[in-house]
């Protein structure tokens, strides 16, 4: 029988952490669906969230109060590189192809300027920013509280968004606007101010997400790659544009992740992400949730 | 002969039908008008033909063979060419480069460098822009774009081209030109299947026209026949405001 | 006689005239030391890998973020072959190995929309040694590895013919069919379909074959370095460096990779290992500014100048041609 609760565990905590990869992946969805962007930033948004929560944490202020300063000043940051450097590539671009290819690049670019200001004023060392690490007993292990808090507060924003995406008079003009932009103008929509809000969003998310990552684990000025590849692969599972869809995914990958890494070794994790991506992109490649 | 058959061709987007269970053929060496409102499925009936976009249900044969779920490139090589309403040139490209591209590759069996560009020289010559050969494709006029892509669909020695609105944005004079060069191509021996909205190139030089509304034939004959349809007067008297030409 | 006609002409003496410096340069690399063979390696492995990755995203448009994962599988190759075979040999089989991978790669993902496979190349620099490092401690319970060392010089010469051969194929591709239709692909993919292009076909030929050098290139660097293991040796910066390179030079044209990965394995190189951060910083910068103003890289920049400059001289040719008039 304790193998049999050892496998509840490990699939209950792949869930609560999948939780937050949801977020993660959701706030990737509408720099992508939206913005048309292939923002491999994302995972330094995430890098910044959790490396800031530090940060906070050490001069006094709570983990969890963290993101109500983080949020907006990732916002503006997500705001500010849509509404300069992605515009900017998208006025001088010939053509939608060679739009996203370049502001790709472009992309690649700002990753590492992130990635590399934040290594100039944070260190590259690993910072132990571990929060709510009390133990919870459940059917026979212990699972940390801040895994059943972050998988709350991770669920609950993500309802938040996809009814602000779906109820709002905001929301309407962002699926507008990921639809057909040049209709949206002429319904009175500003897509210039929308792509922002959205790329702002995504960022916003990403640093919650990274707020709540800093909980569980140590975090470090160089975690960022690795989480934006996460997020792609939980895009590409859940399908573009679907809120729901990114949460599924996420919660896939995540028991995913702790099987493999509980039964197997956890170096093999992100090759089992790749099998199941190939064998996602042979079979059915707008994902579980996405449009076809 | 039928260079072109369907049956039963359906397009289904999600919830919407856009083709819907479309019968139509083709006679070899005839030029078929297809008309109807926007919207009415004209250029997904293309899409479906040339391959761009897969049928959700019939079928649709080349000279008697089945051509839905081949690739569009097998569908070119087998001698069915096409036109695009949004000019799509290759645009980092010279006009004649442009057309090298058909003659290389549209053709059945492999071409040499020479007889390529033979065929791209004499392609171009024949749509009247030999003297814009070398020019960026990006500095010629809308009207000279659509001729370039005549001219590589040309170049590709297709059996069958398709016209995706060869017309639209043309003025008066251009497009009576136009209706000499499409002539011309027919004179060639290539049948060819026009969408069009301007009414003056289809009555002037469709032997048959086809009626397309909501995706749905409703309406398949010679020009008078279909001038005299009260179902197609219906539609369009709508668009009678716009089809002043 | 205007500034534009003096090069057109002397081009051709230009081109002559730089072959001949690069010939001297080439002849007395042993001269230099240790420390200079190494950073000329660097440079020559950056290059290999700009005009490389160029080959395929540079026309496609393709943007594929791979090199460094077909690299760091040519220096795996080496280290598992490197006492069986001899070195030449593994070179080959290197850029080989690194061809199937890519066959099947593209053969998944270049079906699809350009951005799966995009988000798929992202990933590889970690999927890749993951994969490798379970096989290796599993498997063959090591970790890590210890290379053969041959002398700098030998692996000098042998990087520089492989970038030879490179530029080479670079070339030919251009003016081949192949490099046409890639061309075409890039133009508007639709539209090559329609033409008669196999584009599923062409695109994942191109790219196996761009990762074949990359692969090689892996293999060659590898005796210069003494211990690795699997994630040493697949760095995004493989990826991120000649890329920056292949686009600030001018990723669509030929040279523009080579003048940039060459300037910038140079600076990479020289540059104290202190400033390593704010490098890569300035890297990251160069490539939002390049894309932003620059898209089609220094190499534009020159016809660019030359219209501009030409434009001027002659309108100042035609300010003083007026004067004359009106004082006769």
């Amino acid at each position: 029988m304790a193998e049999a609760e050892r496998l509840l565990g490990l699939i209950t905590i792949g869930i609560l952490a999948g939780g937050v990869y949801g977020l993660l992946a959701v706030g990737l969805s509408l720099q992508i669906g939206v913005c048309r962007v292939l923002n491999i930033t994302h995972g330094e948004f995430l890098m910044l969230g959790g490396v800031l929560t530090f940060t906070f944490s050490e001069l006094g202020i709570n983990p969890l109060l963290a993101p109500v300063i983080i949020g907006p000043i990732l916002f503006g940051l997500g705001f500010l590189l849509q509404a300069t450097l992605f515009r900017g590539v998208k006025a001088r671009a010939p053509s939608p192809a060679a739009f996203e290819g370049n502001a790709l690049l472009a992309a690649f670019g700002v990753m590492y300027i992130m990635q590399y200001l934040a290594r100039i004023r944070f260190g590259s060392n690993s910072l132990p920013s571990q929060y709510l690490t009390q133990p919870v007993p459940y059917v026979g292990i212990n699972l940390a509280l801040n895994l059943i808090v972050g998988f709350g507060i991770a669920v609950a924003l993500g309802i938040a968004v996809y009814l602000f995406l779906t109820r709002s008079r905001l929301g309407r003009a962002i699926r507008a606007t990921a639809e057909d932009p040049p209709t949206a103008e002429l319904m009175g929509v500003n897509t210039n101010t929308i792509l922002a809000v959205c790329f702002g969003l995504g960022a916003l998310l990403a640093g919650v997400a990274g707020t709540l990552v800093s909980m569980r684990t140590p975090v470090s000025t160089a975690m960022g790659f690795n989480n934006t590849v996460i997020a792609l692969i939980v895009v590409t599972l859940g399908g573009l544009g679907s809120v729901p869809g990114s949460f599924i995914a996420g919660i896939i990958i995540g028991v995913v992740s702790m099987l493999v890494a509980g039964l197997w070794e956890s170096v093999l994790i992100v090759p089992v992400y790749y099998a199941m991506l190939m064998v996602l992109l042979l079979v059915r490649p707008t994902g579980i949730l996405g449009k076809k | 002969m039928r260079i072109l058959e369907g049956q039963g061709v359906t397009k289904l987007f999600g919830g919407l039908t856009a083709v819907s269970n479309v019968d139509f053929h083709v006679d070899q060496g005839e030029i078929l008008g297809l008309i109807g409102p926007n919207g009415a499925g004209k250029t997904t009936l293309f899409n479906l033909i040339s391959a761009a976009l897969p049928l959700s249900s019939g079928e649709i044969r080349f000279k008697g063979q089945k051509i839905n779920g081949l690739k569009p490139h097998r569908i070119c090589k087998m001698g069915v060419s096409r036109t695009f309403q949004e000019t799509k040139v290759f645009s980092n490209m010279p006009a004649l480069q442009n057309v090298l591209v058909g003659a290389f590759f549209g053709t059945r069996t492999r071409v040499s460098g020479k007889d390529a560009a033979r065929e791209a020289t004499q392609a171009l010559e024949f749509v009247g822009l030999t003297a814009m050969s070398a020019a960026p494709i990006k500095d010629l006029t809308l009207v000279n774009q659509k001729r370039v892509e005549v001219a590589r669909a040309l170049a590709t020695k297709p059996e069958l081209l398709l016209l995706d609105e060869l017309m639209a944005g043309l003025n008066a004079a251009e497009v009576s030109e136009a209706m000499q060069l499409v002539t011309r191509i027919r004179d060639k021996g290539i049948t060819i299947v026009m969408v069009e909205h301007v009414m003056k190139a289809i009555m002037g030089i469709c032997a048959r026209v086809m009626v397309l509304h909501h995706g749905e034939k409703i309406a398949d004959g010679t020009c008078n026949e279909i001038s005299c349809n009260k179902r197609v007067i219906e539609i369009y008297l709508g668009e009678e405001t716009h089809a002043g030409s | 006689m205007n500034i534009t006609r003096l090069f057109v002409t002397h081009r051709k003496l230009l081109l002559v005239g730089v072959l001949i410096l690069l010939i001297a340069f080439v002849l007395t690399f042993p001269l230099y030391g240790g420390a200079r063979t190494r950073v000329l390696i660097t440079m020559l492995v950056y290059a290999i890998l700009a005009v490389s990755w160029a080959m395929f995203s540079g026309t496609t448009g393709y943007m594929s973020l791979a090199p460094a994962a077909f690299f760091g599988t040519g220096i795996y190759v080496t280290a598992l072959l490197q006492d069986y075979l001899p070195f030449p040999v593994i070179i080959v089989v290197a850029g080989l190995i690194s061809f199937v991978l890519a066959v099947l790669l593209g053969l998944v993902t270049l079906r699809l929309k350009g951005i799966y496979f995009t988000i798929f190349t992202f990933g590889l620099v970690v999927f890749i040694p993951n994969t490798i490092n379970y096989v290796e401690g599993e498997v063959l319970q090591r970790h890590g590895w210890y290379f053969n060392v041959l002398d700098r010089t030998t692996l000098l010469y042998t990087m520089l013919g492989l970038t030879v051969v490179t530029v080479l194929a670079a070339y030919l591709i251009r003016r081949s069919r192949l490099g046409l239709a890639m061309q075409s692909i890039g133009g508007n993919e639709e539209a090559a379909e329609h033409m008669g292009i196999d584009t599923t076909r062409t695109k994942v030929l191109t790219f196996a074959i761009s990762a074949i050098f990359m692969g090689a290139a892996g293999a060659v660097l590898a005796p210069s370095l003494s211990y690795s293991n699997p994630t040493i040796i697949y760095s995004v910066t493989y990826s991120f460096i000649p890329i920056v390179a292949a686009v600030f030079g001018g990723m669509g044209s030929l040279q523009g990779p080579i003048v940039g990965a060459l300037l910038f394995g140079f600076l990479e190189k020289t540059l104290k290992v202190e400033w390593a951060t704010f490098f890569m910083l300035g890297f990251g910068i160069v490539m939002v500014l390049v894309i932003l103003f620059l898209p089609t890289g220094i190499v534009g920049l020159v016809p660019m100048l030359r219209d501009k400059l030409g434009g001027v001289i002659s309108k100042w040719r035609k300010g003083s041609e007026g004067e004359q008039h009106a004082n006769t």
